[in-house]
């Protein structure tokens, strides 16, 4: 089965942290708890200066955005460790984050946990599109298409099968590492 | 091979390891807080079941420190997560801000931010704390959830910080699969001169490499001029690899870390073995460069992030709203003494906050006297408003009622760490950050000053 994601983007600047991502503020809410974990994500990307990103990511009163792919420049998820920050954006409805590179442990948090896949892009993406432009991301085959124009990505290599189990404790399993049936999420 | 690689590689059982390998290590210490901690407890439930054990009692540590003077019921609620976790589990190392093991915590908005509200266990700061109560040694690997685990480095140990599903993961199995990084080299020479501080050596270096110049890489620290530096020196430059990306930072062991570990951990009566990692001759490197420590300057990193360099002579012109000192990287006993030395006898012209680090920093700033008072009241009577109640407080914002959070626009000079867009609070204000001195001088002036102007 082909697996492809068609939506509009949402593009951000370089540097985008964790404090951006999702603000200290909210960080009492615990993700793992179902009620708390949704909450998370209604306040994805809050922490953008209105000034910059007039356009909301989460419109006023949704709990999702309308924006499955996010475009980001250089060092996307810098600052914190927290995991709250590519949960929110997984638990808001993105898919995959389109950087011209990422904070380590941001990108460690998305394999981690399986909440979205944090592809790296050859070109600057951010500086061509638009928030709005309607893309596809092809993972067979690491590519994003925007009207026309096709932008292959780095492939993500060995962590790629990882977040399609969906995080380390069900690649794990899968592949024996540790024992056990994979609870019910 | 590098300090990093001769660390991964005992942690992990080989002989030899090289950047970009693969390797599951054995964790010698866990730490998590009351941010991080609740996540992480639910993912290790989940996934190891509501009765499961951790791997070992004896190497997790548990550190209320973040969102802890707050009237915020579900930051009180956090705090009590950990409690119970750590009576389930019968955990040794847990720094509770309450006595009763059993007990709620909740903290009394009527009492004020500023009157001690813990109990006799409670420390505050989490990697201040950590070498204060022995948890870091020499040649070990520190995981914490906490992107500022890295401070750690400083005692020549591997520390990086991770997210609740790797740390649920170690509380389970005690180990981690990581990514041996590659290692780039910051040579030191010379001293620091008159004014300059450790603060203004990280951020001098974290300007010169960018904001994401060590992403994925280690940062080790070599040269004379490293063992010209106090352990709080080389903390202060350690915590503040992730600033630039890095994955860790790490220092050599010399006769002050070891003095340093040997008396925390009697005093602690945590584990005293460990072996530390030494320089090898034979090193590769992905960036080498020497830095002249004479040559430095007080220096300022402007908003939006810790990358954005200048001179504080540069930026006179620069009008502020508050003054901030405290935080891992800012708020220890040293810094405050650096800060007072400079306000001492003078008055401050704009608000400005000090929080300690750690309730030992409260207790030493009483304690230490200068002409018959102590530093304490000294801060006091040039007009900082100080807390007792040691913690992270404004350094990331918080929920609003924190002490010293920017809850409208303005512009903040700041002895801590990161300032990127709202970080302290509002996400419209600006915050600067500098060394204690500098943050000191500006204090007085209401200007980003250098402090030399009020030094001899
Ligand atoms: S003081 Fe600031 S940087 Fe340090 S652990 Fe607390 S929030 Fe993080």
């Amino acid at each position: 089965m082909a697996h492809t994601v068609t939506s509009p983007v949402y593009v951000v600047r370089d540097n985008i942290d964790t404090d951006q991502i999702i603000p200290a503020q909210y960080l009492t809410l615990v993700p793992t708890i179902a009620e708390e974990y949704v909450k998370l994500g209604s306040y994805a990307l809050i922490g953008l200066p209105d000034a910059l990103y007039p356009k909301r990511f989460i419109s006023e009163g949704d709990i999702s955005t309308p924006y499955k792919i996010v475009i980001a420049g250089r060092n996307f998820g810098c600052g914190s460790s927290r995991e709250h920050a590519p949960i929110a954006l997984g638990a808001a409805g993105v898919e995959a984050v389109v950087a011209d590179g990422f904070a380590r442990i941001f990108f460690r948090n998305c394999v981690a946990t399986g909440e979205v896949y944090p592809y790296d892009s050859p070109v600057r993406l951010c500086d061509v599109l638009h928030t709005g432009d309607v893309a596809t991301l092809d993972f067979d085959v690491d590519t994003l298409t925007v009207g026309g124009t096709v932008y292959s990505l780095k492939p993500l290599g060995e962590v790629r099968p990882v977040i399609d189990a969906g995080g380390i404790f069900n690649f794990a399993r899968q592949s024996g590492m540790i024992a056990g049936e994979a609870p019910s999420h | 091979m590098t300090l990093t690689e001769k660390v991964l590689a005992r942690a992990s059982g080989k002989a030899h390891v090289q950047p970009g390998d693969n390797v599951w290590v054995n964790v010698d210490v866990l730490m998590t807080h009351d941010v991080c901690g609740p996540g992480t407890i639910g993912v290790f439930k989940r996934e190891f079941g509501q009765h499961a054990k951790v791997w070992d009692q004896s190497k997790v540590v548990i550190i209320p420190d973040h969102y802890i003077f707050t009237a915020d019921s579900m930051s009180n609620r956090n705090v009590d997560i950990l409690r119970s976790f750590v009576h389930e589990q019968k955990l040794p190392y847990f720094y509770d801000v309450i006595d009763d093991p059993t007990g709620e915590w909740k903290f009394d908005a009527s009492k004020g931010q500023l009157e001690r509200q813990y109990g006799s266990n409670y420390t505050g700061v989490c990697h201040t704390t950590l070498p204060w109560k022995g948890h870091t040694r020499p040649g070990e690997i520190l995981f914490g959830t906490d992107s500022h685990t890295c401070m750690a480095g400083a005692f020549n140990q591997f520390a990086t910080g991770i997210g609740n599903t790797d740390a649920g993961f170690i509380l389970g199995t005690g180990k981690l699969l990581i990514k041996v990084p590659e290692t780039m080299r910051f040579f030191l020479e010379g001293a620091l001169p008159l004014g300059v501080m450790a603060k203004d050596v990280i951020l001098h270096v974290i300007g010169e490499i960018g904001f994401d110049g060590a992403t994925y890489r280690a940062m080790q620290w070599e040269g004379p001029g490293v063992y010209s530096l106090s352990m709080d020196d080389r903390m202060t430059i350690a915590n503040m690899a992730i600033e630039a990306g890095g994955k860790n930072g790490i220092f050599p062991c010399d006769q002050k870390t070891l003095d340093y570990v040997n008396e925390r951990v009697a005093e602690n009566g945590t584990k005293s073995e460990f072996e530390p990692v030494e320089i090898d001759a034979a090193q590769v490197f992905s960036y080498d460069k020497v830095f002249d420590l004479s040559k430095l300057e007080p220096t300022v990193a402007c908003h939006p992030d810790p990358g954005n360099r200048k001179l504080a002579k540069e930026l006179e012109h620069i009008h502020l709203d508050r003054a901030y000192i405290g935080s891992c990287t800012g708020g220890k006993t040293s810094d405050f003494l650096a800060f007072a030395e400079v306000v001492r006898g003078k008055t401050v012209k704009i608000d400005t906050v000090g929080v300690p680090a750690t309730t030992k920093v409260v207790r030493e700033l009483k304690e230490i006297l200068w002409g018959g008072q102590s530093v304490w009241q000294i801060l006091q009577s040039a007009g900082v408003q100080l807390t007792e109640n040691a913690s992270c407080a404004a350094c990331l914002g918080g929920p609003v009622d924190t002490f010293g959070r920017l809850n409208k626009p303005m512009k903040c000079i700041s002895a801590t760490n990161r300032n990127f867009p709202g970080r302290m609070g509002n996400k419209e204000s600006e915050v600067f950050l500098a060394s204690p001195y500098t943050v000191a001088a500006s204090a007085l002036t209401g200007r980003i000053t250098d402090p030399r102007t009020f030094m001899s």
